[in-house]
């Protein structure tokens, strides 16, 4: 028999290596306190039977466990309870975190080979305004008590996390400012009674423009019928991207003069 | 494990499965010996004997397949997936590409890299009339000629040839049971492969003396196309995990 040196030669895998998975959470403790896995034996010696019977199965050590027909009753325990029925329960109760703990390790493996690293955060100098502030944003809200109590950087805006939490809609708590509650109610009542319909200044502007619009595509549609098709299609693309500005500088100037 | 279809509801698909996910330390590779649409006899009697050299880590596969490996892909990745092989050795037979034989192998189920050679004179195992070596002998494998150092696509072949006949890559190795040898030579642009049986003679010292017979298939070769990967996807396979080192 001969030792073989090891291949100097190198050549390619059949697959790519795999990736190695995260410990489990008994593994991170056992690396920490320094336990190393114990081989056990497969047979343990009964004292009953006087021969070496296997650890667990068919003909184990220490008799087979549904056949056990004496439960103690435990020192401080209810003279009333049934131990058998205590017993079965706590089995069923350790199989089931056993398996919760199992299925928690694999989520975490799963995760951790998913996980998209966060965009990282250039170096000195070549930051934007937005990426800065947006990184000043999660790290204020990355305390216990989600930035609440965070006191502000020197130039930040006091602009206070939205209480929401991103949500659009938010809704009035049910037992709140009764005065507030009154003034809404009755001003639903009144519109609900009127007569003559409401003018909404912003959807009043949008129809006239739109209006104003659709004269001018009609003036000019006229025009360009004679040139063809391509003039049509260039008049089409300038217009969409002027009016469209301008319903937009509309829109924002009259709820500011209207409010 | 196991992203696939379902999850193994049995401990047996389970362990078929475990088999075949990326490991460690690698399973010996596999190869699958397939014939063309147009196989002629010498190419199937080469295929016969070369899986006769790679048992039991061959497949042969018995039907014809019409396909052309360096058109389309598809179907070698469809079979090297079945199969769970990773070289393979497909042969075929046409007016422009007489004898024909691409050997090559997989990364990933993917096709890395393929070399096509014409088979020129073949001696197959069973014209040489002597004792052959058991089933399953890992040879020896020497390389002769400096073509195979200098010329990359000689050093992708030869690397594929090592890859192929290699067999499992073992610790420790009875002295006894080193009986084949299989010679390359590069010559001329062409590349004879030879088979031999180690004798080993009773000599004077402790030291047998060796004697080599000739053997087995011998192949006559020349190189025709070939396919070879870029450098960094062969760098990425040849890349070890950190435990192994």
């Amino acid at each position: 028999v001969a030792r073989l040196p090891e291949p100097a030669f190198r050549l390619p895998r059949e697959k790519p290596p795999p990736k190695p998975r995260p410990p489990t959470r008994w593994e991170q403790f056992a690396r920490l306190k320094g336990i190393r896995r114990r081989k056990r034996t497969s047979l343990v010696w009964d004292e009953q039977a006087k021969e070496w019977r296997r650890r667990w199965g068919y003909r184990r050590a220490g008799g087979d466990p549904a056949r056990a027909w004496l439960a103690e009753v435990p020192a401080g325990a209810d003279p009333e309870e049934d131990q058998f029925a205590r017993l079965r329960r706590e089995k069923r109760e350790r199989v089931a975190r056993n398996e919760l703990n199992r299925l928690r390790n694999l989520a975490r493996a799963h995760r951790a080979g998913t996980a998209v690293p966060a965009a990282p955060l250039h170096p000195t100098g070549h930051q934007s305004r937005d990426e800065l502030s947006h990184v000043a944003r999660v790290a204020r809200v990355s305390t216990a008590s989600l930035g609440r109590f965070q006191p502000r950087l020197p130039k930040e805006s006091a602009e206070p996390p939205s209480r929401s939490g991103g949500k659009k809609r938010r809704f009035e708590p049910l037992l709140g400012n009764l005065a507030a509650e009154r003034s809404r109610q009755l001003a639903l009542l009144q519109d609900m009674g009127r007569k003559k319909p409401v003018l909404d200044i912003t959807r009043a502007v949008n129809k006239q423009l739109r209006q104003e619009e659709a004269e001018a595509a009609a003036a000019k549609g006229k025009k360009q019928s004679q040139r063809g098709k391509r003039g049509r299609r260039q008049q089409r693309t300038g217009r969409s991207s002027k009016k469209s500005g301008a319903r937009r500088q509309q829109q924002q100037q009259r709820p500011a003069g209207s409010g | 494990l196991i992203c696939c279809y379902s999850k193994p509801k049995t401990k047996r698909a389970k362990r078929f499965l475990e088999k075949r996910e990326p490991k460690l330390k690698e399973n010996t590779k596999n190869a699958m010996l397939i014939k063309g649409g147009n196989a002629n006899l010498t190419v199937t009697e080469v295929l016969k004997d070369i899986y006769a050299v790679k048992k039991p880590f061959a497949v042969l596969y018995k039907k014809k397949n019409i396909t052309r490996p360096f058109e389309d892909q598809t179907s070698l990745e469809f079979f090297s997936k079945k199969s769970d092989c990773s070289l393979f050795l497909f042969g075929s037979h046409n007016k422009k590409r007489p004898n024909n034989l691409i050997i090559g192998r997989m990364f990933d189920y993917h096709v890395l890299d393929m070399i096509e050679l014409g088979i020129e004179k073949f001696v197959s195992l069973k014209d040489v009339k002597n004792s052959k070596c058991p089933e399953g002998t890992k040879p020896m494998l020497i390389f002769a000629g400096d073509t195979f150092e200098v010329n990359e696509e000689y050093r992708r072949l030869k690397s594929l040839l090592i890859d192929f006949f290699r067999g499992p890559s073992v610790p420790s190795i009875r002295l006894a049971g080193l009986e084949y040898v299989l010679h390359f030579t590069a010559v001329d642009g062409k590349i004879y492969m030879r088979s031999y049986k180690v004798l080993l003679k009773k000599s004077g010292c402790k030291i047998p003396r060796i004697e080599l017979e000739e053997m087995g298939p011998s192949l006559d070769l020349v190189m025709r196309r070939t396919h070879l990967a870029s450098d960094d996807l062969y760098k990425l396979s040849l890349k070890q995990p950190k435990a192994l080192k």
